[in-house]
């Protein structure tokens, strides 16, 4: 069905990474096949194009290596002072990220993409500080080598034998423009013989090696290869967005098997390119088992996890005793297509216990799933030692053995007087099993061999020699050595079994606690409590949890956490929550922080971060970083489900109030302006139905003014009101200025008296955006505590003029001036001057204030140096759009 | 003026007093008064008597005014006078666009109320429109495309022209905004007040005695503009 129509969720996929990326800065690569082809110089070029266009460049940071052709492209370009920082008594300069994020040009450039960041850098790499810039939204240009490309590295390695440490991941370059630039090998060498291509010391001994013809041939190769392919990947996603069929079917699922093994990485690599290739997602699987793993196993294995994390795999673990059984399982859960795994380097024993190879194994009971063995290089990557065969724990457990087969021994030697030499074989065995429960397989196939031997020349005959003479005897020999290799192994299949079933009791035991603990427990406080406990007990930390303060976009540690963050940390967790990605110790952000600092995601929000300081040293397993992840989800949920709940009682609250509060002041407004206007009606019709005496014109004059002042009353107090409920919403249109001031101006009549009011508005007739009715009260309001408060006769002034950005809105009066104490405090609620005359609740001045700021503006007031008091209304000046033009 | 030959005036308000003082002012001034206490009740009279004009309050109890309104318009073009109160802009604004024909706010001045029911009056039973218009000094011949002041020419660009000749045609009657963005603009421009800010100060700086103080094209706040037929003296 799906034939040649698009699936409308994959468009939406599209449109909206298509809307991040417009929203996010967009990322420029200068690509090179290696140092020394121009990538500075070209991208320099690009930014004097830019600038000529006129856009917000600065540079960041260009290393020039001194080239003047490079320099004099540079020169004039403004730029970011380089951070200086003193790492062990050495003077380093750095790109200066937050200088950057605070300047925040349109477009910045920072050259060499994959550099490492000195020591005490926010970010060990600088694609982390490019990926900050690009998430704040500004635009970045910067250079790469193609070596320095994850996936490609290894390729590289192959090519030139020289191992590359700095890299990027591939997917910091998804979304990014690719710009090659690319030079003939005959010519860069011609450069390089020249001088002009700068290399650091510590390659300058591989140069010669590095810079051969061949090489640079098949660099160049790979760099056009990944221009290309990434083209060919905007390519497929035009093609996918504009709903153009797939040449190629598509529902391929590929599946890598991780180990800690140093081949790994390579594999990792190669499964990213052909996921790539093939467009198909990919996961990669750690079956965890049963043994445990040494430490720098375990810290390779933690980087292989976090390679393919980078590389845009979807990491799973998941345990099992036996590897093809947990890999064929998690495969057919995810209906992965083909297995990627590791062509073995050689033949080992213990593959005959199991049935077989490994690989053998995968194939034949994989199904129809294809199972692709890949050689896999590695071993002496980037020059890491290979891992000792003895480990210090090994060491001991070997010493166990040995001291078992001593003590045994001993013990034999006195029983053989009462049951025979045949029978101590018995005792022999029964060691070895005992042994085979308590240590390892090592120390158990040991064993098994040094009592075979022990009893072969301690006890048969003849005793003191390896030799056996009787049949019956090299039976007995061959037939204990086996069953002892049997047992021992059995053993220790066993012990790790319960080992196995023990940790993932555990785990779920402690998920089974937690979530319960959590069902039981109905507030926030006491959710939090039980969250910090548990994750105190499990991973044996302190644990401080951080609430984002909703008003402020703040962190805030909250009171029920057993370590208190210091400032630093907080910054820390501040970070993981803004970003959504662990930060802290053993991260790659910030990790000379003490803690490590979790952000709780719940799908698009943060409600929080989990900070934990481990009681041990060490990364954590694999296992239970799994179960940590899995608490953060757990508790993301929870306090994401509070904080929906807190704001849906909170937004009926405010629904409720905001209800009865109109229907309050629909009623009062109602209530008391009807009698009004029947009585303003009435006088108005009493003037007109014919000629009245002096005394009654009088009289109706009184009852006018009367309505008029209550019916002015009666709106001060329901604008009040509303102000106070916060129902005031401004509708904003184009006004005549003089419109509004003779509305002010008559709608006051009589209270003005006898006091003349000069109108100055140098604005011309220019529209002016604002909200007539609160900019009417505004000013009915300014003259009328002016009337209040000034003799009768004396001038008031009303001028309007503009600022660049207000318009500029000013009353003045010659009375008294203003009391010298508490200005301020005439814009408060039934404040009244000291000088006022009767009448006048004091609400105009408050009501002025609040209309100005609910219109974005602001009020001062101050004396007039010649006498009088001034008062000044601000309100933001909008710009007219342009009005069509005529012909007469 | 024989009882019959008074025009009938609909009143629906649910405030008697305020039914009663318009039942008041109005039977002094020529005019039969029928009243309503609902919107229900305002439309069944309505049907039954075919008033001349219908005074309409926005806020009733049972059916809005709004409502009442568009179900008037449904069947009848009695011109429609909304009685509305202070602060209620949007609603009047909303009324004159669905098709009332003009609107007094309370507390209203008699005089002005009256003036309002003629207009109304007058632009529903007005056959054909007059070619000429003449306010004091200022005299606009539609037919010739000529206005002129004291007999002195003045000149107008095609805009205010036009403008000016939908407030002559409706001399008396209250413009939305809308209204006449709409009609001198297009149906794009009727969001754009600034242009009406723009000319009506042109025309008033051409066409008012004292620009700053017009009493010939009249603002209406939050609502729109008024021709007034004769300047108040």
């Amino acid at each position: 069905m799906s034939e040649g129509r698009p699936n409308p969720d994959a468009l939406l996929a599209a449109i909206q990474s298509e809307d991040a990326r417009t929203q996010r800065g967009r990322l420029k690569v200068f690509l090179g096949m290696c140092a020394g082809v121009g990538k500075t110089y070209a991208m320099l070029e690009a930014a004097r194009r830019e600038l000529a266009s006129g856009r917000d460049l600065v540079i960041g940071y260009i290393e020039t290596h001194g080239r003047r052709e490079t320099d004099a492209l540079a020169d004039g370009v403004p730029f970011i002072p380089r951070r200086q920082l003193d790492y062990r008594g050495v003077q380093l300069t750095e790109f200066d990220l937050d200088a950057t994020l605070s300047r925040k040009p349109q477009l910045v450039l920072v050259d060499e993409f994959a550099h490492t960041n000195a020591p005490g850098s926010r970010h060990q790499k600088r694609y982390q500080d490019v990926i900050e810039l690009l998430d704040a939204g500004i635009d970045v240009f910067t250079t790469l080598n193609v070596q320095h490309i994850e996936s490609r590295a290894e390729a590289v390695r192959q090519i030139t034998g020289i191992a590359i440490q700095e890299t990027v991941p591939d997917t910091t370059l998804a979304d990014a423009e690719l710009e090659l630039v690319d030079l003939p090998p005959d010519e860069l060498r011609t450069r390089l013989a020249e001088g002009k291509v700068y290399l650091p010391e510590r390659v300058a001994t591989a140069r010669d090696n590095f810079f051969r013809s061949g090489n640079l041939s098949a660099l160049r190769e790979l760099a056009l290869r990944f221009a290309a392919e990434h083209v060919g990947q905007d390519v497929r996603d035009y093609r996918h967005k504009h709903g153009i069929a797939e040449p190629w079917k598509s529902g391929q699922r590929l599946l890598v098997a991780v180990s800690a093994s140093p081949t790994s990485a390579s594999l990792i690599r190669w499964a990213c390119r052909l996921s790539g290739e093939l467009r198909a997602p990919w996961a990669a699987l750690y079956v965890e088992q049963p043994l445990a793993m040494s430490e720098p196993e375990n810290q390779r294995l933690s980087k292989h996890l976090a390679l393919a994390r980078e590389l845009g795999a979807e990491v799973v673990t998941t345990s099992d005793q036996d590897v093809v059984e947990g890999l064929l399982r998690v495969a057919r859960e995810r209906n992965v297509t083909q297995i990627v795994v590791g062509k073995p380097a050689g033949w080992r024993m213990m593959e005959l216990f199991r049935g077989g190879s490994f690989l053998n194994r995968l194939i034949r009971q994989s199904g129809n799933i294809d199972i692709l063995a890949v050689r896999a290089e590695g071993g002496t990557l980037a020059g890491r030692p290979i891992r000792p065969r003895l480990k210090i724990p090994d060491a001991r457990s070997y010493a166990v053995a040995v001291g078992v087969c001593t003590v045994t021994t001993a013990l034999n030697a006195l029983l053989q007087h009462w049951i025979g030499y045949q029978a101590v074989a018995l005792v022999y065995l029964l060691s070895v099993v005992l042994l085979g429960i308590f240590v390892g397989r090592g120390p158990t196939l040991l064993a098994a061999t040094l009592t075979a031997l022990l009893w072969n020349y301690a006890f048969t005959d003849p005793q003191l020699t390896f030799r056996i003479d009787n049949a019956e005897d090299t039976m007995l020999f061959a037939t204990y050595f086996v069953v002892a290799l049997a047992m021992g192994h059995l053993a220790t299949r066993l012990r790790a079994q319960q080992l196995a079933e023990r940790a993932r009791e555990v785990r779920a035991t402690a998920m089974y606690l937690l979530t319960r603990d959590m069902a039981e427990s109905g507030e926030l406080a006491q959710l939090l409590g039980v969250l910090v406990r548990h994750l105190g007990d499990t991973f044996r930390a302190d644990v401080a949890v951080s609430l984002p303060d909703e008003a402020r976009g703040t962190l805030t540690p909250y009171f029920a956490s057993s370590w208190s963050l210091s400032e630093k940390e907080l910054g820390v967790a501040t970070w993981a929550f803004e970003h959504r990605q662990p930060a802290g110790y053993k991260t790659e952000t910030l990790n000379s922080a003490e803690g490590l600092h979790l952000p709780l995601i719940a799908g698009d929000r943060v409600p929080g971060v989990v900070s934990l300081r481990f009681h041990d040293s060490g990364a954590l397993p694999p296992a239970q970083r799994e179960l940590l992840e899995a608490f953060a989800r757990q508790m993301a949920l929870v306090l994401d489900r509070q904080s929906l709940r807190d704001s849906e009682t909170r937004a009926t609250l405010v629904a409720e109030s905001e209800r009865l509060g109109k229907t309050l002041l629909n009623s009062v407004s109602h209530e008391l302006r009807t009698p009004l206007a029947a009585i303003s009606t009435a006088s108005s019709g009493l003037r007109d139905a014919g000629p009245l005496t002096p005394t009654q014109q009088s009289l109706v004059a009184e009852l006018d003014e009367a309505s008029t002042r209550l019916n002015r009353l009666v709106r001060n107090l329901l604008d009040l009101s509303r102000l106070e409920a916060g129902h005031l919403h401004p509708h904003f249109d184009w006004h005549d200025l003089q419109d509004i001031v003779r509305l002010a101006l008559g709608s006051l009549g009589r209270a003005l008296a006898s006091r003349p009011v000069t109108v100055d508005i140098q604005l011309g007739h220019a529209p002016v955006r604002l909200d007539a009715a609160l900019t009417e009260q505004i000013l009915v309001n300014l003259l009328s505590n002016a009337a209040t408060h000034t003799e009768q006769g004396t001038p008031i002034e009303f001028h309007a003029r503009w600022e660049p950005d207000w318009l500029v809105l000013e009353v003045a009066d010659r009375g008294p001036g203003l009391p010298p104490e508490g200005a301020a405090r005439l814009f408060d609620r039934f404040q009244r001057g000291p000088q006022a005359a009767a009448g006048g609740t004091g609400l105009g001045l408050s009501l002025v204030k609040g209309f100005a700021e609910a219109q974005g503006g602001n009020v001062s007031l101050e004396n007039r140096a010649d006498g009088g008091a001034r008062f000044t209304v601000r309100l933001p000046r909008v710009k007219m759009p342009p009005v069509p033009q005529d012909q007469p | 003026m024989t009882e019959a030959l008074k025009p009938l005036v609909l009143v629906v308000d649910d405030e008697p007093q305020i039914r009663r003082l318009l039942a008041v002012t109005l039977e002094a001034n020529g005019y039969r008064v029928l009243p309503a206490a609902t919107g229900q009740e305002g439309l069944v009279l309505a049907a039954q008597h075919h008033p001349a004009i219908v005074m309409l309050d926005l806020g009733l109890p049972d059916v809005s005014g709004q409502e009442v309104l568009r179900r008037l318009r449904e069947w009848s073009s009695a011109p429609v006078v909304i009685l509305s109160v202070q602060d209620d802009e949007a609603g009047k604004v909303a009324a004159l666009d669905g098709g009332a024909d003009d609107y007094v706010t309370k507390p209203f001045n008699s005089a002005e109320l009256l003036a309002r029911l003629r207009v109304a009056l007058r632009h529903a039973t007005k056959q054909e429109e007059d070619s000429v218009f003449q306010s004091g000094s200022l005299v606009v011949d539609l037919a010739n495309r000529r206005v002129t002041i004291k007999g002195r020419e003045v000149e107008l660009t095609a805009t205010e022209y036009n403008l000016l000749r939908l407030l002559v045609r409706h001399a008396g009657k209250v413009l939305t905004h809308r209204q006449l963005l709409r009609e001198v603009w297009g149906v794009a421009a009727v969001e754009q007040t600034h242009y009406l800010r723009v000319y009506v100060a042109r025309l008033r700086e051409k066409l008012e005695p004292i620009p700053s103080e017009p009493k010939l094209i009249v603002t209406e706040p939050g609502v729109g503009y008024r021709l007034r037929p004769a300047p108040t003296q």
